[in-house]
């Protein structure tokens, strides 16, 4: 029986192309605040709200919101990294901690993470090599197989193994380091690799060099991408399906084109026109909604941007709008829904 | 217009047992009142340092300043006690990245503003916390009476940086240093502080240095924009000719390989490398070993600043 797994190979593609890479459903996560009477908690941050999503083989979805919107604790959810209250993970059909499905160090193999701060994710007692060669060989791959795998790795995120494979964390800059973490999430020959925020701290001539490097790599070693951005620039640049978030909920999900082209929530048109304009001669005049997101803690009752929607009508705060199709995308708006009750809807 | 502040020939070195960095080498630029300049430029280019240095920031006995920073013909540089105490907050005053860090978190709003109010103009308590609410009004916070005795703790990140900027403009300063004001913000309150900004500026004609690393941030807010490299203004132009025709190899790259709209799909123009550690005094064109079109002569010595039209300064001898 095959119980050891060697990850001398990539698991094998199961399923067919049709079948998502990955499927979650249901996906919730409240976390308790304790500070009431005896430390029991009596208000929760509802950071991740029954979210569903799929992601196809060989795409890349991008994941966009502001902070607070329960964007990074999908990403945790998904890798398991923090275990939901409700909701199932599958991957490529198999259930994720279900009978006849994979464990979570199974899933952990396919799917790998890179993180935002590139120094605090390394170990900073370990070589680059070592880092590198550390989850391989917990794997159960030989050493000195693991040894070349990390170094062939390191000549692939454009790092001359030579140069850098016996180097410490602190002898490199940001942007190698994060060339590092994303050599270290491919370690495993994983399917899909998240990225949350992987770019975010990297000077705009690093980032370009990153960016440049995950297409290629993505090419090369036909990789699946959730990427988590807040940069919405990044995302159009990388994504071909984009997820737009508030509050712990998902307001819209469309093609790329569509969301950025012919945006239908009242929200993902505001965080659009909020882009700061590449155009002297066509400044922003007026920002597009007013106020800051409010506290996931109490999130507002029935749709959750209605407290700065310019739209908001009564049903807004009754009941909560369900994702609808609405075209070419997903939209959660009751200005979207026939019959809803807002004088708006169609 | 005369200059409101200029800065000549600014040269800032930091010295520490193990190390000396020479962080800023020879920045001069002049600000007018009623105009703002944005300082373009990535992690370590000494825009930030530049900027602290019009308020003498840095620990005294590990910085060495030379050159010259004065404000409406003062020398700031050679300013020290007193005198400096009084230019920070009354003729200059600055606004950080982290409104969350800027303020004292065991005082109200209300007090941190007043306080300031009373130490430069000598007015009442009463007085004072008046001012304090016409300051959280200018910057347009609902229901300032309210908000005055907020701790900073109970505010958004937003109505903190808001009450930041009421906090800066407490005492009429004519010049405000901005300090990547808006960067830890969400993207749809940026642009509600990049607005109040532009407007409090025009409002009361202030002289704004905003430093950004955001080219969109920039190109929202200023008038000029000078971009930093290696601790040295390597352009300087008017926002139009810095997005229409950026001349040095790095603001071009740096142009170029910033993401925008219509860029699915292209490769980006990366700039390859990365820049220079500052150990040493820069003896060639910093940008020299990342620049494609490197010649000879950019390896000779420092280039000057060169004009290349109506004041716009390049530093390269190459685009000149």
């Amino acid at each position: 029986m095959d119980t050891i797994i060697r990850p001398t190979s990539r698991a094998p593609e199961r399923g067919g192309p049709a079948q998502p890479l990955l499927l979650a459903t249901g996906l919730r996560k409240h976390f308790p605040i304790p500070g009431g009477i005896l430390g029991r908690a009596t208000r929760v941050v509802r950071a991740v709200d029954d979210l569903t999503l799929s992601v196809a083989k060989g795409e890349t979805l991008g994941v966009v919101g502001e902070s607070g919107c329960g964007k990074s604790t999908v990403a945790r959810l998904l890798i398991r990294l923090i275990k939901p209250d409700l909701g199932s993970v599958v991957l490529d059909g198999d259930p994720v901690e279900e009978p006849h499905g994979i464990t979570v160090s199974e899933l952990r193999r396919q799917v790998q993470m890179v993180f935002q701060d590139s120094y605090a994710s390394l170990n900073p007692r370990l070589t680059i090599v070592e880092t590198i060669a550390f989850a391989p060989r917990a794997h159960g791959l030989p050493a000195t197989e693991a040894k070349d795998r990390a170094r062939d790795l390191l000549a692939k995120v454009g790092l001359e193994p030579n140069t850098f494979a016996e180097r410490y964390p602190h002898e490199l800059s940001g942007g190698q380091r994060q060339r590092v973490n994303i050599a270290r999430a491919l370690a495993l020959r994983p399917r899909l690799v998240i990225l949350d925020e992987a770019v975010s701290a990297l000077d705009k001539s690093v980032e370009a060099q990153v960016l440049n490097m995950l297409v290629d790599l993505k090419e090369e070693l036909g990789l699946t991408y959730l990427f988590i951005s807040h940069d919405l620039n990044v995302v159009q640049y990388l994504s071909d399906r984009v997820m737009v978030m508030y509050l712990g909920k998902i307001v819209e999900i469309g093609g790329v084109e569509a969301i950025y082209g012919n945006p239908q929530h009242p929200y993902t048109r505001a965080l659009l026109s909020a882009r700061p304009s590449m155009d002297p001669r066509k400044r922003t005049q007026e920002a597009p909604i007013q106020g800051d997101p409010p506290n996931p803690i109490d999130p507002p009752s029935g749709c959750r941007f209605r407290t700065r929607c310019p739209f908001a009508e009564d049903v807004c705060a009754r009941l909560e709008p369900p994702l609808a199709d609405a075209g070419p995308q997903a939209v959660a708006c009751h200005m979207r829904v026939p019959g809803s009750g807002h004088s708006k809807a169609a | 217009m005369s200059n409101l502040l200029s800065v000549k020939d600014l040269h800032v070195t930091f010295r520490t047992p193990d190390r000396t960095v020479h962080a800023v080498n020879g920045v001069s630029f002049d600000v007018k009142r009623g105009e703002t300049l944005g300082i373009l430029g990535e992690s370590g280019s000494g825009k930030s340092v530049t900027l602290r240095s019009i308020l003498k920031l840095h620990p005294e006995h590990r910085t060495k300043w030379s050159g010259s920073i004065t404000l409406e013909g003062d020398e700031i540089l050679t300013m020290t006690g007193r005198d400096l105490a009084n230019l920070r907050g009354n003729r200059v005053s600055m606004i950080f990245q982290e409104p969350a860090t800027a303020f004292d978190p065991v005082f109200t709003i209300g007090q941190q503003i007043s306080e300031t109010v009373r130490r430069h103009t000598g007015k009442s308590h009463a007085d004072s916390m008046k001012r304090a609410k016409e300051l959280l009004e200018l910057v347009r916070i609902p229901s300032p009476a309210t908000r005055l005795n907020a701790y900073p703790h109970e505010m958004s990140g937003g109505m903190r940086q808001r009450a930041m900027i009421a906090l800066a403009l407490s005492c009429n300063p004519s010049l405000l240093l901005a300090d990547e004001p808006t960067t830890a913000l969400d993207a749809t309150v940026q642009i509600q502080v990049l607005l109040l900004i532009r407007e409090l500026q025009r409002e009361l004609d202030l002289g704004v240095i905003f430093v950004t690393h955001d080219i969109g941030v920039a190109v929202e807010v200023s008038d000029r924009v000078g971009v930093m490299y290696a601790g040295k203004l390597v352009e300087l132009a008017s926002v139009e000719q810095m997005v229409d025709t950026p001349k040095h190899p790095y603001s071009r790259g740096l142009l170029a390989s910033t993401v925008h709209d219509g860029m699915r799909g292209q490769r980006l123009e990366a700039i390859p490398g990365a820049p220079p550690d500052l150990a040493e005094v820069p003896a060639a064109c910093s940008f020299a070993p990342r620049c494609k079109f490197v010649e000879p002569k950019c390896l000779a010595s420092p280039p000057p600043l060169n004009s290349v039209g109506d004041s716009h300064l390049v530093r390269c001898v190459v685009a000149a």
